[in-house]
């Protein structure tokens, strides 16, 4: 069974940075930088933890959605007579049935149908909505929906969206990107240029040029969607659901329902993993529509099935690039054009188009560039956000050309990378510098210091372990063909909302005497999706209040937007916004202690005073009062927003612009055992340093590394999902055939962890999420190329790729 | 859809000679996911659960009649040394949850091509065990699978066991997935040595319609161990020998391209598996072979 191991480095002796001065205090038990254990853990693993998939309402019925079966057609009619007659049936609605004017929902352009109208533009868009008093009866009542198709061409790559002919998947758009696109069936265009690539490339001895392609991964996060609508009283509603971000589900349901947003309540149901597939809307309006309509509450579940077409996918892409660079390895220039493909909902697109393009260049200096990024409008499944967010399509292939670059060179593909890695200080191509730590050589090094794993790993004195070979338990392999690979790679990942986004969260916090003991309660509106979040905030308020017992309160939209859980942000943004309110009811909690005790003692006018282990006292351990005794009967209440600081948008032709808050860098060594005669891998080992800024919870981060890591090697040697290109039909929805890595599928991770302190982030923290997730597919699939020696420029590679049979 | 539940063997063979069209469940690890996907919506399902008898299995001399109920978890456990070809496919079925429901009936009843116990089946020489109100009789393995998901029973009959014989030399199987476990065949090879007849059995998996055997490749190399006196001086088989074999399995496939791998891939895995699967059973045979089956 592979075991992770994990060491945590020292922060002295880091090359940059400034370390944070940290508050903490020592006398507080279970504050920040301990590995203090998740609230929900043990619910989780022993299957007692509330899924919103488990609520449960008297007199409640189960909603179920009619989804098209052609990737692009006209409506010519719907009958729902037949379904409507069903015993069990209490309604049936479709586009004709909404409410109000708003029929349109979307993140950032308002182009979704909340039910399709007039055509479908992708395979399973919803179609109509059914409510009925058993989940068979609804589902049996939407299969009895006759809705009759007149096929329409499919538009499913840049060739057929493009072409001087296509039909446009949206008409007369009018969304804030129509006016810059050079098409119609292109959501939004970014070009960087900087300094001037045609003519640094005349300085190039070797030039290296590749087309990528990745392929179309799925969040398969293990709660499917979910969630209960309630009717209340006053004609509104109360929705329940698993999310990423209450206030932006909020923002998209009210105007559909045309009710004032105070009238649409929600609070967060137990979610089962998100990964970005969360961030748009999938059964909540359809939920509400029909508790609205029925006077009942309504419940929705997807199956898995249904899952795989109720959300948005990571964008499949085409990456072309160019790269130069000088005999003695420094690289002159780079250019690069990244084709994502957003399929026929814009969903995230727009923000995925910028990621792509601003982090196309990768962690490395190149002052020459000219990049263009661009997301289409397909029949293809819509595509959005996922860990990783336009930034791992395009380390997929800035490293495969960084290999191809050092092997034309003759050079160690590693001091390749370190010649050219950027550092604090290096100028990003929109022009912004890097203002923080950024260990690009050192994660590099570490991971290359670590020692190999043996050799031959599998032969025992039993003879051959098939679990350490390729295919596994599949018997195919007793080492025959098995040749071993090694891989490197590196990635950056920003860390919070982008181009100028007022990406606030907010946080409650009350401090007050229970059962003769301070108690703090922490209230956001954070989507708790696994990552921990709900763990931090109580380390956070017992560092920041001294008090160990911190309530954290459910997660509502009776307290203010705490802004998505995406982008690596909640821990800087809402863990900021929590820091923050703490620090306004430790000062509230001063002013009263002054008040009471202030004559007693001269500290509390001169020294600088903590709250530790329940107690107030000065910067030099001096006790002054007991929390109990200075608050009494008082109760100290701060509800405050909190901002980092601000972005700006990119120039939209040139690319410029301080457009990102922070980088986050990880790199990953790879070492693979390729059974070259079947075309079978089997990773062995996935080793990952990152930079953390300051590890608030160890084990959590560890937890987010080796996930990431492994959700990255799932797209490097198997997840996909397939689409038809003659129908733009998905093929295999089903985790039957797509297929997620198994636990003899994950390798060992080892981890060594640095925390460099970013000096403009809460404690220094670094947002951590995301970035492993992005150097671990390349490495792999370097691994891969170094045990086989061929070029691979595709991800995921399948057995037919390495062998010639495809 | 009715659920029928006889208590005994005799109430089922009635139960399904009234309603013909009744769907057999046993471990339900094959009826249920058709049913939860909507795939099938069948008017009665017989459920097997109640028969203690299809859980069991007999070693005798010459074979071993196995119960259709047996779940692989058994087979992979007890039966390793009677029938290792079988023992070694079991492991490869799905997950260990699904391993101690489902049984080798239940993948003879859906008859799928991707079905991990048929190349071994195949392999091993088998006969699988019917009955009906009618009356019982045995259906040679090479005689069961009649088509893409079809196979030779009448409407009226259930599969009460399997008659396999007895290993009387190596066995082995190999199955080719896109993952490490857990995952349904891209193609899979059966290979049975029977020094007692002299003669050497394969089975192929997901690589055409049905499942098959190489016959042709059989026929190849049984004539080629004969003729070079090879099952008695246990001389290395050439690899010439090896490579035309591993060419006649490979071209006894007849694959489609689908989601899970192409025609081409699948025809040149049966190659590989042929070859390897060969130099295992007979470096076995010859008695210079390690264990190799695997310490999992």
């Amino acid at each position: 069974m592979p075991s992770p191991t994990f060491e945590f480095a020292q922060a002295g002796g880091a090359p940059t940075g400034t370390p944070t001065k940290i508050t903490q205090g020592s006398q507080t038990k279970g504050g920040i930088g301990e590995s203090t254990l998740r609230p929900d853990g043990t619910l989780k693993v022993t299957g007692e933890f509330a899924y919103s998939s488990d609520m449960w309402h008297e007199d409640m019925l189960w909603g179920q959605i009619l989804r098209s079966t052609v990737a692009h057609a006209e409506i010519v009619s719907i009958d729902t007579s037949e379904a409507l007659a069903m015993p069990g049936v209490y309604a049936v609605m479709t586009y004709d049935d909404l409410p109000t004017e708003v029929k349109n929902y979307g993140l950032e352009i308002q182009d979704t149908p909340v039910l399709a109208h007039g055509k479908v533009r992708h395979h399973g868009e919803p179609v109509a909505i059914v409510a009925a008093d058993h989940p068979e009866t609804a589902r049996r009542a939407a299969a009895k929906i006759h809705v009759e198709y007149r096929d329409l061409p499919v538009i499913t790559d840049e060739a057929s969206a493009t072409a001087p002919d296509a039909i446009l998947v949206h008409e007369g758009r009018d969304d804030h990107h129509a006016g810059h696109v050079p098409h119609p069936n292109i959501v939004h265009r970014q070009p960087i240029v900087r300094g001037n690539a045609d003519e640094a490339a005349r300085k190039a001895d070797v030039i290296v040029r590749g087309e990528y392609t990745f392929g179309m991964q799925d969040q398969a996060f293990l709660g499917p969607e979910s969630g209960l609508a309630v009717p209340e009283e006053d004609g509104g509603v109360h929705l329940y659901i698993a999310t990423q971000w209450l206030h932006s589900d909020l923002r998209q349901i009210a105007p559909v329902l045309g009710l004032p947003e105070k009238k649409v309540r929600m609070t967060l149901a137990g979610v089962g993993g998100a990964f970005g597939g969360r961030e748009d809307l999938s059964m909540q309006i359809h939920a509400c529509l029909l508790a609205l309509r029925t006077g009942k509450p309504v419940k929705i579940v997807y199956n898995r099935f249904e899952s795989f077409f109720g959300h948005v996918h990571r964008h499949p892409a085409k990456l072309y690039y160019e790269h130069g660079a000088t005999k003695d390895g420094k690289i002159t220039h780079m250019k690069c054009r990244i084709v994502l493909d957003g399929g026929a909902y814009a969903s995230a697109s727009p923000a995925v188009v910028g990621n792509a393009s601003s982090l196309s260049v990768g962690p490395y200096v190149i002052d020459d560039v000219d990049i263009e990024a661009i997301a289409l409008y397909t029949n293809n499944p819509p595509c959005g956000a996922m860990r990783g967010f336009g930034a791992v399509q395009a380390c997929f292939a800035y490293e495969a050309q960084m290999d191809k670059l050092a092997a034309k060179l003759g050079m160690d593909p590693v001091e390749f990378r370190q010649l050219n890695a950027m550092e604090q200080g290096t100028i990003m191509p929109t022009g912004q510098p890097v203002d923080s730590p950024a260990p690009v050589a050192e994660l590099l090094r570490r991971v290359k210091a670590m020692p190999l794993p043996p050799e031959r790993q599998w032969e025992s004195s039993e003879g051959a372990d098939v679990r350490q070979l390729p295919g596994g338990l599949s018997n195919t392999t007793h080492g025959e063909g098995v040749v071993r690979g090694i891989g490197y790679a590196v990635g950056i990942k920003n860390v919070g909302f982008s181009e100028g986004f007022d990406d606030y969260s907010t946080a409650k916090v009350r401090m007050e005497v229970v059962g003769g003991e301070p108690v703090a309660t922490v209230h956001t509106a954070m989507a708790e999706v696994g990552q921990g979040g709900v763990t931090v905030h109580a380390q956070i308020a017992r560092t920041e209040l001294g008090v160990t017992q911190v309530t954290i309160h459910p997660a509502d939209t009776q307290v203010g937007s705490a802004g998505s859980t995406s982008a690596s942000r909640q821990t800087y943004v809402t863990g900021g916004a929590v820091k923050n309110a703490c620090e306004l009811v430790r000062e509230r909690v001063l002013e009263i202690g002054r008040r009471k005790f202030g004559s007693y003692h001269p500290a509390w006018a001169t020294a600088e005073l903590l709250l530790e282990g329940g107690k107030v006292v000065t910067d030099g351990g001096e006790v002054l009062a007991d929390l109990v005794d200075v608050l009494e009967n008082e109760s100290v209440e701060v509800e405050e927003e909190w901002r980092h600081r601000p972005t700006e948008a990119f120039d939209l032709r040139t690319g410029q612009g301080n457009g990102h808050v922070q980088y986050s860098f990880a790199a990953h060594r790879a070492v693979v055992e390729v059974d070259t005669e079947l075309g079978l891998v089997k990773v062995i080992e996935l080793a990952c340093a990152q930079d953390v800024g300051k590890a608030l919870n160890p084990l959590s981060v560890l937890g987010q590394i080796q996930g990431g890591t492994l959700q990255g090697m799932g797209i490097a040697v198997m997840e996909e999902i397939v689409v038809d290109p003659k129908t733009a039909k998905v093929r295999n929805p089903s985790f039957t055939d797509y297929l997620l890595p198994t636990i003899l599928d994950t390798p060992i991770i080892p981890v060594d962890v640095l925390e460099l302190a970013d000096e403009h982030a809460p404690y220094g923290l670094r947002g951590i999420g995301e970035a492993p997730t992005l150097s671990s597919t390349p490495a792999v699939l370097a691994a891969i190329r170094n045990a086989t020696g061929l070029e691979l420029n595709r991800t995921p590679v399948r057995p037919e790729h390495l062998t010639g049979q495809a | 859809m009715d659920f029928l539940r006889p208590a005994s063997w005799e109430e089922a063979l009635a139960a399904k000679a009234e309603h013909p069209t009744a769907v057999p469940i046993a471990g339900g690890t094959d009826v249920m996911v058709e049913i939860n996907f909507d795939h099938r919506r069948p008017e009665y399902l017989l459920d097997l659960n109640r028969i203690g008898d299809l859980y069991e299995w007999e070693v005798g001399e010459e074979s071993v009649r196995l119960g259709a109920s047996v779940p692989y978890t058994q087979i992979m456990e007890n039966l390793r040394a009677e029938l290792p070809g079988l023992a070694l496919a079991s492991h490869t079925v799905a997950s260990p949850q699904i391993r101690n429901r489902g049984g080798v009936g239940g993948n003879l009843g859906t008859a799928s091509p991707a079905g991990d116990a048929h190349p071994a089946l195949l392999a091993a020489g088998a006969e699988v065990e019917v009955e009906s109100v009618r009356g019982s009789r045995r259906i040679p393995i090479d005689e069961f699978y009649t088509g893409v998901k079809r196979n030779a029973l009448a409407p009226d009959e259930l599969i009460r066991a399997v008659h396999i014989d007895k290993a009387d030399g190596p066995q082995q199987f190999s199955k080719v997935g896109t993952r490490n476990a857990m995952v349904i065949a891209v193609c899979a090879f059966g290979l049975a040595l029977h020094p007692g007849t002299r003669t050497v059995r394969t089975g192929i998996g997901s690589a055409a319609p049905t499942p098959v055997r190489a016959k042709a490749a059989e026929e190849f190399l049984n004539a080629a161990l004969e003729e070079g006196g090879f099952w008695d001086n246990g001389e290395i088989i050439t690899p010439s020998v090896a490579k035309q074999f591993a060419d006649l399995c490979s071209a006894a496939c007849n694959p489609i391209d689908d989601v899970r791998g192409t025609a081409s891939y699948r025809r040149h895995a049966v190659g590989i598996m042929a070859r390897r699967t060969l130099t295992w059973t007979w470096e076995s045979y010859r008695g210079t072979a390690a264990h190799t089956e695997g310490v999992a």
